[in-house]
């Protein structure tokens, strides 16, 4: 037996006192030596379940009630403690999505490194001290001598998960587990970080489990991929063969479903996956997806168990699907097209920032520590028009979500203006506005959880605005409700469900309701999909973009998916370190792109392909503190273009390579496309 | 909602698990009756509190004596007995009905100052975490000295200055508990008025008073609730203390810290005077203790 881990049929059961549930279901997969397997699958579908199941770890109340997992050609199920405990570790380790919980930050990075090699047999405390320097370096962590006796606190989050992954990599397991290893890291760390664990993969042949939500990251690690659905294995194979011809139609819809950065803003829609997971579909003995599936046959799909069926002539590719011929004669769902909307015609603008600058003043005053000044935003001008999407993109701490804040009246700017239906936005808080434009003007928040609140039913989510924004009367407003609810495709009588009740994308499609309620003319979307699954997503897209066309909005779309953008705006800022360093047309900004930061970014946006060619430029290093910003241009410190001394010294000027269109950089603008 | 709570082996991190911790908080009075059947030591807690509470008010028909009769009869063999079934006091007093009426009084009480307590608090402390700044350190920093004062002194100064009455008991005891209340609901307000749904509230132009009070105080429920139950714990050990210095409710009305105090010197003659009363103070304590336990088990376990 030559595989590293191997599921036989794998059951997982979760029991409590109240109920029992199946989370996984009949799941088979085996890993060699070297390989790397991605498992891909919406949230909630025993990917994680599967991987604890894998280390004998989980979680209380769960248990393998049918089938083997043979790890190195060992059942998990027939090995002590002991031998457990020295198999996770030694053999198999694990890499969990937020670094900050798997590190203790009490403890040095050096301590915590040299505990593995001292936990698995190694003597001598100075050659575990000699490996963890040398592993520092294997992660490409800079100064590794200094970073022993760092604390996690110190490190940033693509520095964290570096340390995380060189802690895992210690004791030179056969099988490294990777969790969503780079959710809620930015794109070009995420880019950093994928690169490293090819590299490492290559360079010490660990066989990898990679689980994510991301077909694009699991394009770009993997050489096979399996796609799970409510907890049941239904298509894998080589990732070339399920990437280029997927057989299973919740395959083919997941990446039907994904905003594409080679497409443009052509105006088609995306496709979601129709439906959504129900526990009763978990329960079925046939099909669990046929529900949602449009090929679906009661005779064929719903009489018993599906087996695994060959998808093609590829060996390996197997699909769990009755279907497999309708499926693939039928041609790949195509979205429709949008009703035709003057994409040309001269819209009038709504909302005209000018110079807008943001600075908090930091300590000083009762708390001490000294004064200083952070700039958030320096000197941002743009503009959205009506019945057009502007979206903001840039890494974290770019400047993005302040600039919401700053329009939304939840801070006060320091500086410059932002004129919206006859007021100044920047020097009036929200509870100064009048009612009117308060109407105008409203957002759609980033996170489910926190968007609705879990102590009041829908019904007071929608019918609050509807009563403050339009002063309608009680009965009035509940009527609007029910109107409002059908607008972004939620029965009306989910008005008296409580939001635990709802998914992540039926609380975004309150929260849509919520901020449409008033008839606004500008929408401030604060990376309203960053938190759903793709299939959600999509719908979601979808509905904003619909909603957009009915009501003729200003769409503020804040995101850090390029792909989303791409798909979704009309215009671009790029933001970095509270700067706009790029600015115009959607099409002008993508293609080619002009500033090396936009460049950057396109190049570590992950693709759903594995034939896509591997990323020139790779950003490094961190962005500079806003407290102690570049003197130059702020890009300086890590461009890869950067020209000499000119850039750390002197602003950049702003450029115009082309109408309409803005770039800040020292190069020509001949040389700016490369 | 998920918050990772797993102790790893080896340098593994934590495993997910998902809690249901602000369920309750959503859920309300059903998470109270919920947490009443689903906790055993809840249902335990909310059944000696049931049995006071009964005793509290049919006090009037289930004592077989006016608590303040004397029986001189009884003088002379005050243990249990037939016509005295938990016996008689040092001054021939049935037992058993000054019991029953001081489960009224200390039902009465408790609850009422406790309330008061909890309505000062949580204003304070609404204002207090949202308003932040100068507003939120003065009321911490006076609620923090009044922390830091000694209680039973506090207790002692306000009634022997002006005089031992239901009224000061319950205004002395809500002044006192107040600042702990505030406390927690000012740590829920701080970090609810971040939330996204208080940012849309404010964006739609709700009222200072409709955030405070209906988008932010209804998810203080859970901990509030649970911080309620404690506090009537100790508010009844407060009123014992108050009886038993003397400056509880005046005599002859039956108090169970009156109680002891009354009888102590007799312990060793006489045990049952004391230890019954002490024994019901007790029993009504652990009784609220252990349902503000249950409940806090209830609504953050798994």
């Amino acid at each position: 037996m030559s595989d590293v881990l191997r599921m036989e049929n794998v059951g997982i059961d979760y029991a409590n006192r109240r109920t029992r549930m199946r989370i996984v279901d009949d799941v088979s997969l085996s890993i060699g030596p070297g390989e790397a397997l991605g498992l891909v699958g919406e949230s909630g579908c025993g990917k994680s379940t599967l991987a604890l199941a894998a280390l004998s770890y989980l979680p209380r109340g769960m248990r393998v009630s049918s089938g083997r997992v043979l790890f190195d050609g060992r059942d998990l199920a027939t090995l002590d403690d002991a031998a457990l405990r020295s198999l996770r570790g030694n053999r198999v380790a694990m890499v969990y999505q937020d670094p900050m919980s798997s590190l203790n930050p009490v403890v040095t990075i050096g301590r915590q490194l040299v505990e593995v090699p001292m936990l698995h047999g190694e003597r001598s405390a100075a050659a575990a001290r000699d490996r963890a320097i040398a592993m520092l370096a294997e992660v490409r962590l800079p100064d590794p001598e200094r970073m022993m006796s760092r604390y996690p606190h110190e490190l940033s989050g693509g520095q964290q998960q570096r340390v995380v992954i060189a802690m895992a990599l210690m004791a030179e397991p056969a099988l490294l587990i990777l969790d969503e290893p780079t959710t809620g890291l930015d794109v070009t760390i995420e880019a950093a970080i994928l690169d490293l664990v090819r590299e490492l993969r290559r360079k010490f042949g660990t066989a990898i489990l990679f689980i994510s939500h991301n077909l694009g990251t699991v394009a770009r690690i993997c050489d096979r991929i399996g796609v799970l659905y409510a907890g049941r294995l239904v298509e894998t194979g080589d990732i070339r063969a399920v990437f280029g011809a997927p057989a299973h139609p919740y395959t083919r819809g997941l990446l039907a479903a994904l905003p594409r950065l080679e497409a443009g803003r052509g105006g088609a829609r995306l496709t979601p996956v129709a439906g959504t997971l129900t526990a009763a579909d978990r329960a079925r003995v046939g099909c669990a997806f046929s529900p949602r599936c449009s090929h679906a046959l009661p005779a064929a799909c719903d009489a018993g168990p599906v087996p695994m069926l060959p998808a093609d002539a590829e060996p390996g590719h197997v699909a769990r699907c009755a279907r497999l011929e309708a499926v693939r004669d039928s041609r790949p769902a195509t979205p429709a097209a949008e009703a035709t909307r003057g994409r040309d015609e001269d819209s009038p603008v709504l909302l005209d920032v000018r110079d807008l600058s943001m600075v908090y003043a930091i300590g000083g005053g009762l708390s001490g520590g000294p004064r200083a000044e952070l700039r958030a935003l320096s000197d941002v001008s743009l503009a959205a028009d009506a019945g057009r999407t502007l979206a903001v993109v840039g890494e974290s701490g770019s400047g993005k979500s302040t600039l919401a804040k700053l329009l939304s009246g939840l801070v006060t700017a320091s500086e410059g203006q932002a004129l919206f239906a006859g007021a100044d936005l920047a020097a009036l808080p929200v509870d100064e506005r009048p009612a009117d434009l308060k109407r105008r003007l409203q957002m759609v928040f980033q996170n489910p959880d926190s968007t609705l609140n879990p102590s009041h039913s829908i019904e007071h989510a929608v019918v609050r605005p509807l009563r403050l924004l339009r002063g309608l009367g009680r009965a009035q407003a509940k009527e609007a409700a029910a109107r409002l609810l059908e607008r972004v495709r939620l029965p009306a009588d989910m008005l008296r469900r409580m939001p635990h009740q709802l998914s992540g994308g039926q609380r975004q499609r309150v929260a849509l309701a919520r901020a449409f309620a008033g008839d606004p003319q500008l929408v401030i979307a604060d990376e309203p999909t960053s938190a759903l699954d793709v299939s959600v997503q999509a719908a979601i897209v979808n509905l904003l973009a619909e909603l957009q066309d009915a009501s003729g909005i200003a769409l503020l779309l804040i995101s850090h998916d390029l792909a989303l953008v791409r798909h979704m705006a009309d215009r671009v800022a790029v933001l970095y370190l509270g700067r706009i360093v790029e600015y115009g047309p959607a099409d002008l900004v993508f293609a080619p792109p002009w500033h090396p930061y936009t460049k950057a970014l396109l190049a570590a946006a992950p693709r759903p392909d594995p034939d896509a060619p591997e990323p020139e430029v790779i950003l490094g290093g961190v962005m500079p503190s806003p407290l102690d910003p570049p003197k130059g241009c702020v890009f300086a410190s890590r461009c890869p273009r950067r020209i000499g001394p000119v850039c750390d010294t002197t602003p950049p000027p702003v450029r115009h390579p082309a109408p309409g269109l803005t770039v800040a950089c020292h190069l020509e603008i001949a040389d700016l496309p490369s | 909602m998920t918050e990772t709570d797993r102790a790893a082996p080896e340098g593994l991190a934590v495993a997910p698990v998902r809690r249901t911790g602000r369920a309750f908080a959503a859920r309300g009075a059903k998470g109270l009756k919920a947490a009443l059947t689903a906790s055993p030591i809840a249902t335990l807690g909310g059944a000696i509190i049931l049995f006071w509470a009964i005793c509290a008010v049919l006090a009037p028909w289930l004592a077989p004596y006016p608590p303040n009769q004397l029986d001189p009869m009884a003088l002379v063999d005050p243990f249990p007995s037939a016509q005295h079934w938990l016996g008689t006091d040092q001054l021939g007093r049935d037992i058993l009905s000054r019991l029953l009426w001081g489960a009224r009084t200390v039902l009465t009480v408790a609850p009422v100052a406790v309330l008061a307590a909890a309505v000062v608090g949580t204003l304070l402390g609404l204002v207090s975490g949202y308003r932040g700044g100068v507003v939120d350190a003065l009321v911490m920093r006076v609620g923090d000295v009044m922390l830091a004062f000694p209680q039973i002194i506090l207790y002692l100064i306000v009634i022997t200055k002006f005089g031992a009455s239901a009224l000061n008991i319950v205004l002395v005891i809500a002044v006192t508990k107040a600042p702990i209340i505030a406390r927690i609901v000012r740590a829920v307000t701080l970090d609810v008025r971040n939330r996204d749904y208080v940012a849309a509230a404010r964006m739609r132009g709700e009222s200072t008073l409709h955030i405070l009070l209906v988008e932010i105080l209804p998810n203080a429920r859970g901990p509030l609730i649970v911080d309620i139950f404690l506090r009537l714990g100790y508010t009844t050990i407060a009123i014992g203390v108050l009886g038993f210095l003397g400056i509880g409710l005046p005599p002859p009305d039956p108090d169970w810290g009156g109680m002891i105090k009354e009888s102590y010197g007799l312990l060793f003659v006489y045990p049952h005077m004391t230890l019954i009363p002490a024994v019901a103070v007790s029993s009504l304590v652990v009784g609220f203790n252990f349902l503000a336990t249950g409940i806090r088990e209830a609504s953050f376990d798994v």
